[in-house]
């Protein structure tokens, strides 16, 4: 199983150095975020109802609207590569783009995607006045926002190493640019792209169940899906149907793993770099298997690969002549990097212009000082508990790792809890404090890891299998035993893994705040001190400025916390701690 | 016998480049790598460039395709300018460039989409060229399940299905192991002098002297730093060549002298001695013993012929001569045409066990090389006997690029660990004179 798990880097946490483009990325979003919500409050009052379909609570439904939230993240997820492709290809082909598409790139992930769902939701409800449609497009886009950066950030990063060698026979056998696109350029991303958008699909979970119902200020919105059927079994106090809706998530989950997720690894194989045949064996999946095997599937399928090879085959590219003329001189060049220049730095100063214009009339100093002081309590939370989850996991997921038969029993679990929804899990965890009276500020916290620590096990897991045999025995060797052993022997070899997990599982720690501090069981609420309760409460409230400064200030966290402590930690497992 | 080797003069021109120079980098970074070279490729000859690494003729190879510009001069292609990426130039890769995710069939067939040759002709000709080099029965395999030789083939074959005018290899054997290296050259020459190639001429770029001369009409002979063609030399040996053969020994003999002959080998310095701010070179204390090892030993006895040497170690020309320089650098050798004798030091050296080696390397280091007398001085005037590792690469900025500095640094950092002169801590990079005897 770990096979299928080869080890990549989240491709957001390779851009190590901040430079002085984040100066120009953060106000652009911030002021982005601010142009969303403006808009949202002022239009927020002509919607007067929308038509919701009524969710109902009988099992038998469960499957139809399983298969409309797979449906959902389906829609996200082809989204999702849309953009990768464009922003991907422009960023690393473009200088000038490049300048700001990557660090806006960085700020955008940074930003907690259920935060600024209520912003999203009436943007699109206005798009599409009184249809579902506009919700759908709005849940749609909140899974998107979950799922397009890290992609991209592959796709970009991939471009940017694409072998010398070969984009070199690439211009002497005269490919045009969408010929080396295709022949080139997406091959060679794949397996980091495919890996990414595992990641993102498994994240992809917790934030469709998140958006489909969504209150801001009197309005509920409620879409037909696992999620509304969750939130009407919370409203009703259900917990047979929460039973129910956990049951139909996990047949979801292995389906999804079953016929798209296994498939695709096995597919994306072919396009590993490395020019030997792994001796490992190859990533499997009868299910590709299948369709690689079955005369009538392939017949049905020829005709649709000979359409997409004829396209990628065709030249769309300029005549020659016109190329030449478009090559401008360095004179020009440096011009129009001039204007290019000038244009960032207008329309920053205008988007600071306009947050500074926003905090002093909305926003007093006092909120300001709280919602920072919030924050930190949120960030004093996010630290002890992945604190704690590391104490847990790593050492379990060692001993695992280093047993091979136990590692290929349990890996695939820990993926499937990765990828499992935790929030569905959350009203067992509310009927408990309300049951027992329990401390709120530190029962609620171990909600924000409740799904993101499993990324800590599997990679620490694939870390301690993939932790070279020699290694072991010149250890056993000079009787190398104890704690010296985890010191110097098994942290060390496991810390690249450790890095990539624990920075997924921060960043899904910070998201999950939003939903985990602020959490309800039929009319009973139960509120923990944070940022993240902040923003949710907002958000049920409809108070747009209140909303933003929240997103805004939980941002600016994020960014500095993966600044400051991950960025550093990564650099050491790259440059100090590689096995290879 | 290849029937235009008698005529190379009469034959039509493919290429010509005109005073063609080319720089990387800009301001103080910049590098000149090729300077100056007029050459002219004509129908019907096997051309092939030979120089040691750094002489630029990768990149004169590059420029020749048009996947370089030059920065000055100008190249012309059946006599017109060369703006882009030229058109019937194929070129062959000494890592076989291979798009791991097609089969064989559709890497030969990649170039013939972006003619835009329709699809069932593109099918034959590429069944038809890998058919003529060998290939048949691999159509449905991908590279990774092909060994190097095979590899190579397929680049071969993907090369000759544009049905080029000019077929341009890089190093294209100096990755396979000797014996499939050997075999492919055989089969490329048999069909070549067979005219079944469809192409007019091959350039071909190497570091190996042995094969520029069994399979060349003419060879050029490049500088390094900068590039520039020192010598062109006729091969009037019919084919197939004996290797051999005296006269064929001699020509590779004199091949050796010319390239060991510093004055065309290297243009820029041109004398023994190091300066401060010399380029040092990627040379460890472990080669520089071997060879110091085997010179002394029989049946050489202090004096050896660079191209014996080589064969008897199979060295490549790459391999051995920096080793070689550096000897003579450090007064441990001396060079002369294509012949090395050890020194006195170099012999004592040849006798002493490890921690007698050290100290005399020690005496030569700091007496030759003044890039490391340097670092000993100011390390042994500063306060705590420490200093930073940037202050000795602003030192060295004045003079070399940065790709050098640091190549320059790591060379210093392990020649003088192994003196025991200095020590260095890569953490902090700093030198100091900790646990360095007799330091203080």
């Amino acid at each position: 199983m770990n096979k299928v798990f080869r080890h990549y880097i989240p491709a957001t946490t390779l851009r190590l150095l901040p430079n002085r483009w984040d100066l120009v990325a953060l106000p652009m979003v911030i002021g982005f975020l601010l142009f969303f919500s403006i808009g949202a409050r002022e239009t927020w009052a002509p919607i007067s109802s929308l038509q919701s379909e009524i969710i109902s609570l009988d099992p038998a439904n469960l499957p139809e609207y399983a298969m409309r939230t797979t449906l959902r993240m389906l829609a996200a997820m082809a989204a999702s590569l849309v953009f990768t492709l464009l922003y991907g290809t422009l960023a690393a082909k473009s200088r000038r783009a490049e300048k700001l598409l990557v660090p806006v790139l960085d700020i955008l992930q940074s930003v907690p995607v259920l935060g600024y769902i209520s912003f999203t939701v009436t943007f699109f409800l206005l798009l599409f006045p009184g249809r579902v449609l506009g919700a759908e497009f709005a849940a749609i886009f909140a899974i998107f926002t979950s799922q397009a950066w890290n992609m991209t950030f592959s796709f970009y990063q991939s471009l940017r190493m694409l072998p010398h060698d070969l984009e070199e026979v690439s211009s002497n056998l005269q490919l045009s640019g969408w010929q080396k696109f295709w022949k080139l350029d997406v091959p060679f991303a794949i397996p980091g792209l495919v890996w990414n958008m595992m990641m993102s699909m498994s994240g992809g979970w917790f934030f469709v169940v998140a958006s489909e119902a969504i209150t801001v200020g009197d309005k509920t919105v409620m879409l037909p899906g696992v999620g509304s059927y969750l939130a009407i079994a919370i409203q009703q106090q259900d917990l047979h149907a929460v039973g129910y809706v956990i049951l139909a998530m996990i047949a979801v989950i292995l389906i999804y793993d079953q016929f798209m997720f296994r498939p695709l690894v096995a597919w994306a194989d072919k396009f590993r770099m490395e020019n030997t045949a792994s001796q490992a064996g190859s990533p499997e999946s009868w299910v590709l298997k299948l369709i690689q095997r079955t005369r009538l599937v392939q017949r049905i399928l020829r005709p649709i690969t000979r359409i997409v090879g004829r396209i990628g085959n065709r030249r769309f590219s300029l005549p020659r002549s016109t190329r030449t003329v478009m090559q401008s001189s360095p004179a020009t060049s440096r011009i129009i990097d001039w204007l290019w220049g000038s244009a960032i730095a207008v329309l920053t100063l205008y988007a600071l212009y306009h947050i500074a214009l926003y905090m002093s009339s909305e926003v007093t100093f006092d909120e300001v000082v709280h919602v920072l002081s919030l924050g930190l309590i949120t960030l004093a939370r996010v630290v002890v508990l992945i604190v704690v989850a590391s104490l847990i996991w790593v050492p379990l997921g060692v001993l695992i790792g280093l047993r091979p038969h136990l590692a290929e029993k349990i890996q695939p679990l820990a993926q499937f809890l990765a990828a499992f929804p935790a929030n569905l899990l959350f009203p067992v965890f509310v009927i408990v404090i309300l049951r027992y009276q329990l401390n709120p500020d530190v029962w609620l916290s171990p909600l924000i890891v409740l799904g993101t620590q499993w990324y800590i096990l599997f990679n620490v897991i694939a870390g301690a299998s993939a932790f070279p045999n020699d290694f072991r025995e010149v250890a056993a060797n000079f009787r190398i035993r104890g704690w010296l052993w985890w010191r110097k022997v098994m942290l060390p070899g496991i810390f690249p893994y450790y890095v990539t997990g624990a920075i997924t599982a921060s960043g899904g720690a910070w998201n999950a705040s939003i939903v985990s501090e602020f959490v309800s069981w039929g009319q009973d609420k139960v509120v923990a001190h944070g940022l993240g309760a902040y923003i949710a409460q907002s958000t049920a409230a409809g108070d747009f400025p209140k909303i933003t400064l929240g997103v805004v200030v939980m941002s600016l966290f994020v960014v500095a916390f993966n600044r400051a402590v991950w960025r550093p930690m990564y650099a050491i497992a790259e440059n100090k701690l590689r096995l290879n | 016998m290849n029937i235009y080797t008698e005529h190379t003069n009469a034959s039509p021109e493919i290429y010509s480049l005109n005073n063609v120079s080319r720089a990387f980098g800009k301001g103080k970074d910049e590098l000149q790598v090729l300077s100056n070279v007029d050459l002219t490729l004509r129908e019907g000859e096997i051309v092939g460039m030979l120089g040691r690494s750094g002489s630029g003729k990768s990149t004169l190879l590059r420029i020749i395709a048009g996947l370089i510009q030059p920065s000055a001069g100008e190249v012309r292609y059946n006599g017109s300018l060369l703006t882009g990426p030229a058109e019937g130039v194929a070129m062959v890769f000494q890592t076989f460039a291979l798009f791991p995710w097609l089969t064989v069939l559709e890497n030969v067939e990649a170039g013939l989409q972006a003619l835009q040759v329709e699809r069932k002709e593109a099918r034959k000709r590429a069944l038809a060229a890998i058919d003529l080099i060998g290939l048949d029965g691999f159509e449905n395999a991908y590279p990774r399940e092909l060994s190097g030789g095979m590899r190579q083939r397929v680049g071969f074959a993907r090369a000759l299905v544009v049905n080029p005018t000019l077929l341009l290899m890089d190093e294209p054997f100096s990755a396979l192991d000797v014996l499939t290296a050997e075999t492919l050259r055989t089969d490329l020459l048999d069909l070549w002098n067979d005219e079944h190639l469809p192409i007019k001429s091959i350039l071909i770029v190497t570091h190996n002297i042995e094969e520029a001369v069994l399979m060349c009409d003419r060879i050029l002979v490049l500088s390094t730093n900068p590039g520039r063609v020192v010598a062109e030399i006729k091969v009037p040996f019919a084919h197939p060549r004996n290797r051999l053969d005296p006269t064929f020994r001699q020509m590779v003999d004199d091949i050796y002298a010319l390239m060991t002959d510093r004055r065309s080998a290297d243009a820029s310095t041109g004398k023994a001695e190091l300066k401060m701010g010399s380029p040092l070179p990627e040379v460890s204390t472990n080669l520089m013993a071997g060879l110091i090892e085997t010179l002394a030993a029989e049946p050489y006895n202090g004096h050896a012929g660079l191209p014996d040497v080589a064969e008897r170690r199979l060295l490549e020309v790459d391999d051995l001569f920096p080793i070689a320089e550096m000897l003579e650098h450090l007064g441990f050798a001396e060079l002369k045409g294509a012949d090395i004798t050890l020194t006195e030091a170099g012999k004592l050296f040849a006798e002493y066990g490890t921690q007698e080696r050290k100290t005399i390397f020690a005496e030569h280091l700091i007496k030759h090389v003044p890039l490391a007398a340097r670092i000993r001085q100011v390390l042994q005037e500063r306060n705590g006997h420490r200093a930073p590792r940037v202050r000795f690469e602003q030192e060295l900025e004045d003079s070399l690029t940065e790709a050098f500095v640091e190549k320059t640094l790591e060379s210093v950092i392990t020649w003088g660990r192994y003196a025991e002169i200095f020590s260095y801590d890569d953490h902090t990079e700093t030198f100091s004179l900790d646990d360095v005897e007799g330091s203080v």
